[in-house]
């Protein structure tokens, strides 16, 4: 016992000890802390003062956007802009007034700039007015004296030298949002702006760079006195589209004033060429900021400017669904080239009948007979005969109704019905929808560029995907070769039956569509004509003599018309909506005509083709 | 042994709940105060936002916190059995960073477990503490004096220590080292052999210097002088003493620290993270975390105190005195009192292992409390 209490005595004694120690070590520490903060606390704050070390984050410039032959359709220009740094300044309000005397600060941006220095330190600069011109730049220079805290900076804007011509395929820029924000720092710089819509959006990150850095000496004002060290960023890539630019505005020019949609494509590779749709809008208006009137005017305009129709518009194709109907046909063996189908205006099917657009009929048809006259009755019955599932299973081969790679948020894959989908809707597929889907309507949704694939398809054979990158960095992507895409492995005897169908229409005595025949000696075109009703045509009025053409704008059928051309060496594919235009034939082959007509002069390499890029049949 | 203090020795098991009221909860909320600190600090170091330190620093302090009342709750007796496993453990961690840890700012300390970065050393400097407080928990003052009984617990420092040194971690090796002799010195061991020990390191270190290499000799002058090093280490030091100037006697305010926030205080979220307090807070808020941190420290030595066998005395003593290293290194590097790098403020700074393990520190700390008066046979006493 004696020897315990002795060891625990010592423990005692020494534990004190130490634990004195540790409190004069800490006391220690507090005196040092007095010194430091108290006694040499003002030399210090002098220092920190005099000696600031400001790393800052540098913009780098966003990618251009360039059209095939490298013309910029989007780029950056210098934007002055105001800046207010609050520490600078002994009254914002004041300073705030003294700048709306000189430029225009509207009650909305005092308010979002008072927001801003809430949500930032002191010493942060503040973005007060972007896009200044050199005249109130000027001015803010010259009364600098009265304008403590303001700073004029340069930075850069986003621009689009087309404007509303490829509007719809560039997109467009917007300050990020505070979601973009907390996933990147780099978009807290003033000027950043991220891809909201378009090719914008969809490589927005590819355009977007690297955020470089830079270590500045600064005052107790802000103002820099030196530069220690510099990284530089990496410039956005730039992307080089496949669009012409010249073309889009030709094409987009042609479409005049109607509400419609026209685009290009390349059949042997699906670059997109041109890719228009009217009306359009001017994509530089969201990088400052869309006014409320500006906003209420696109959204209830019933041509609705703000959507790309030619990929999120949805149609039922019509009749120029009939040669995807025929294929399907002929490898599901439902009919052979030289059976014949006989039309007296009209089919009988269960207590329903369904009209030929002749009211008189066609006679006795085969198939390319079928094709040249867009006899419904012949395809009424070819559908029937070859059921809905084979032709949905066609329709999707030749891109239809399926999600195609093209570079454009918002794009829609349409609808190509089967029994499947109809009995998710709890519904029995019938017959009657099998028929009606053979001249393309019914439950049937396309979009323009998914027309424009199927025509593709059909003159090369090849499962060409529409898209828009040609090259990124300068780096040529693949997918620009014919030979980059995979056959579709349908039989040649059977798709040359198809083109003649479609030879026929335009180049035919009693054709659909003589109006689509170039004027050009020694090329050719194959096109098909469709007209689709958007509501429904009663026993009535047919018997009164009904003219689509008196219906008010709204109700009037759409006007379509798919071709490709030259009709020997496919090299390019047009799809072409008219909303509400009445007939394929009258309002919208004219207009592909012309387009196609365009796109063979401008181009002369229709003229020599290198050898082996011939998909085609010769005739 | 009187009867009345017979009684007062506890049963072997009182029961959970007895044990619950035993825990010192006024303890436990001082550590709470401090993750708090903490936690208003990375706040700020990220800018003014609880991502991402803030809010991992809370996390992880639940975590802790709930580790440490669990091991609080374990008898103090059942973890001094396991105290040479433990240790043998931690020399085992320390071989294996050795050979297969990774890098990282030049010294090999890291390796991964359960998704974090762990330093076996923190681990060390635990288990080292209950390796030797279990050796002299039987050992009467008759027994310390006897040089031969002493060497076993010094080798127990020296492998440790050695380790840690060729890790390379200097700071953290005088640390144990530091912890390990405070050990010594609260078991009995006579003070002239202690006076001679540190005077024979004292004397032997720059010996022992000259026989190094090259290489060896450049890498132990960076620890001991950073200023060598003006564009690294050093000049994070100047600019330190710049930050803690500006903030004053009543400090820039929350938030408005300019010199954490214009980002030149590198590390502001680790090492540096006391100056980014001190910028913002200013000497009256520094001085009264170094009050928080004193209580924390003297209620740990308070307990050791209070503490009825010598194996719980002697587990306070080297966990209290760990805690105080750990603070003490930390604010005097960064006044540029003392020139060692690369110790966190614990339960302040970010890190996740680090914080880990400074509450299983704790909760030992905590069993010590609420076990003081079990009876612990050493021995001795029943002779």
């Amino acid at each position: 016992m004696k020897r315990e209490s002795k060891r625990t005595g010592v423990f005692t004694r020494r534990a004190l000890l130490i634990a004195g120690g540790q409190l004069g070590a800490l006391g220690f520490l507090g005196a040092k802390l007095y010194q430091a903060q108290v006694v040499e606390g003002a030399r210090y704050a002098t220092l920190a003062a005099t000696n600031r070390i400001s790393a800052r984050l540098i913009a780098p410039p966003r990618g251009r956007l360039l059209d095939r032959f490298a013309t910029p359709v989007g780029g950056n220009r210098l934007n002055w802009r105001a800046l207010l740094v609050a520490e600078q300044t002994e009254n914002v309000g004041s300073t705030l007034d003294n700048l709306a005397r000189i430029v225009a600060l509207p009650d909305h941006e005092r308010a979002r700039i008072e927001r801003d220095l809430r949500r930032h330190r002191r010493f942060i600069p503040i973005t007060v007015r972007e896009f200044l011109s050199w005249e109130d730049m000027a001015r803010i220079e010259v009364n600098a004296p009265d304008l403590p805290g303001i700073l004029v900076d340069v930075g850069t804007t986003r621009e689009y030298p087309f404007g509303a011509t490829l509007a719809h395929i560039v997109g467009y820029v917007a300050p990020p949002n505070d979601a973009d924000v907390a996933d990147d720092p780099m978009m807290s710089l003033p000027g950043i702006r991220v891809g909201r819509a378009g090719v914008e959006k969809f490589h927005d990150v590819g355009l977007r760079g690297r955020a470089g850095a830079v270590q500045l000496e600064v005052n107790a004002m802000g103002r820099v006195i030196r530069e220690l060290d510099r990284q530089e960023g990496t410039p956005g890539q730039d992307i080089t589209l496949t669009i012409d630019s010249g073309l889009q505005s030709s094409v987009l020019a042609r479409l005049g004033d109607e509400s419609a949609s026209a685009v290009v494509m390349d059949c042997r590779n699906g670059e997109v060429l041109a890719m228009a749709t009217n009306p359009s809008f001017d994509p530089s208006v969201f990088n400052a900021g869309v006014s409320q009137a500006q906003w209420v005017e696109w959204t209830s305009n019933r041509r609705a400017p703000l959507i790309n129709k030619a990929v999120a518009g949805l149609y039922a194709p019509g009749s120029t669904y009939k040669m995807v109907v025929a294929m399907a046909a002929l490898e599901a063996k439902a009919i052979s080239p030289y059976d014949r189908v006989s039309c007296p205006g009209f089919l009988d099917y269960g207590d329903r009948r369904y009209h030929c657009w002749s009211k008189y009929g066609h006679g006795s048809l085969d198939l390319r007979g079928g094709l040249k006259n867009s006899c419904d009755v012949f395809f009424y019955e070819v559908a029937k005969r070859t059921g809905i599932d084979k032709i949905a299973l066609m329709a999707n081969r030749f891109g239809l109704g399926v999600k195609l790679d093209i570079e454009l948020p918002g794009a829609r894959a349409g609808l190509v019905p089967n029994r499947a989908w109809r009995l998710g809707q709890g519904k029995a597929w019938n017959i009657g929808d099998t028929i009606v889907h053979g001249i393309g309507q019914g439950f049937l949704q396309l979009t323009p560029l998914a027309m424009a694939t199927m025509v593709a398809r059909i003159a090369t054979g090849r499962a060409v995907q529409p898209h828009l990158t040609r090259a990124i960095g300068g780096v040529l992507q693949p997918g620009s070769l014919a030979t980059d895409w995979p056959s579709m492995n349908l039989p040649e005897r059977e798709m040359h039956l198809i083109r003649d169908g479609m030879y026929a229409v335009v180049n035919e005595q009693g054709g659909t569509a003589p109006l689509a025949r170039l004027s050009m000696p020694g090329v050719t075109m194959a096109g098909k004509t469709g007209s689709v009703q958007v509501r429904n045509v009663s026993r009535e009025q047919r018997e009164h003599g009904y003219k689509s053409e008196n219906l008010p704008w709204e109700f009037r059928p759409h006007a379509m018309f798919v071709a490709y051309a030259p009709y020997d060496n496919p090299r390019y594919a047009v799809s072409l909506v008219v909303e509400h235009g009445n007939a394929g034939a009258q309002a919208a082959a004219p207009i592909a005509r012309d387009i196609m007509m365009n796109v063979l002069t401008r181009d002369p390499a229709n003229r020599v083709e290198p050898r082996g890029m011939t998909v085609a049949d010769r005739r | 042994m009187s009867v009345l203090e017979r009684r007062l020795i506890r049963e072997a098991s009182f029961g959970l709940t007895g044990k619950l009221w035993q825990i010192s909860w006024l303890y436990v909320l001082l550590l709470c105060a401090l993750a708090s600190v903490g936690y208003v600090a990375l706040y700020s170091a990220a800018g003014g936002a609880p991502e991402p330190y803030a809010s991992r620093h809370l996390l992880r302090f639940g975590l802790g916190l709930v580790l440490m009342l669990a091991i609080a709750l374990i008898d103090i007796r059942f973890i001094a059995r396991f105290s040479w496993l433990a240790y043998a453990a931690g020399v085992g961690l320390l071989v294996l960073v050795e050979r297969m840890g990774h890098v990282g700012k030049g010294a090999q300390r890291w390796i991964d477990i359960a998704g974090m970065q762990w330093q076996p050393s923190e681990f060390m400097k635990i288990v080292l503490v209950l390796a030797l407080a279990s050796w002299f928990h039987k050992a009467s003052w008759e027994r310390m004096g006897n040089p031969l009984f002493l060497i076993p617990p010094a080798l127990a420092v020296l492998v440790p220590v050695a380790l840690i040194v060729k890790e390379p971690n200097l700071g953290t090796a005088v640390i144990t080292a530091v912890v390990g002799g405070t050990i010594f010195l609260g078991a009995g061991m006579r003070w002239w052999k202690m006076v001679l020990l540190v005077g024979g390191v004292a004397f032997a270190a720059p010996l022992a210097y000259s026989h190094l290499h090259d290489y060896q000799r450049a890498r132990i002058e960076t620890f001991l002088n950073p200023e060598s090093d003006p564009l690294g280490a050093g000049y994070n030091i100047i600019q330190s003493k710049i930050a803690l100037g500006s903030g004053g006697m009543w400090g820039e305010g929350f938030l408005q620290g300019t010199q954490g926030h214009l980002n030149f205080l590198p590390e502001k979220q680790t090492d540096f993270i006391f100056t980014m307090l001190g910028e913002e807070f200013g000497f009256v808020g520094g001085i009264a975390l170094i009050g928080l941190l004193a209580l924390i420290v003297l209620g740990g030595m308070a307990m050791a105190l209070r503490c009825r066998h010598q194996f719980g005395r002697l587990v306070a003593l080297g966990i209290s005195m760990n805690f105080f290293m750990y603070v003490f290194v930390n604010i005097a590097m960064v006044m540029g009192v003392i020139p060692v790098g690369g110790v966190p403020l614990p339960l302040v700074s970010h890190g996740g292992s680090a914080m880990i393990m400074v509450m299983i520190g704790f909760g030992v700390l905590m069993s010590v409390y609420v076990h003081r008066d079990v009876e612990f046979a050493d021995g001795r006493e029943e002779v």
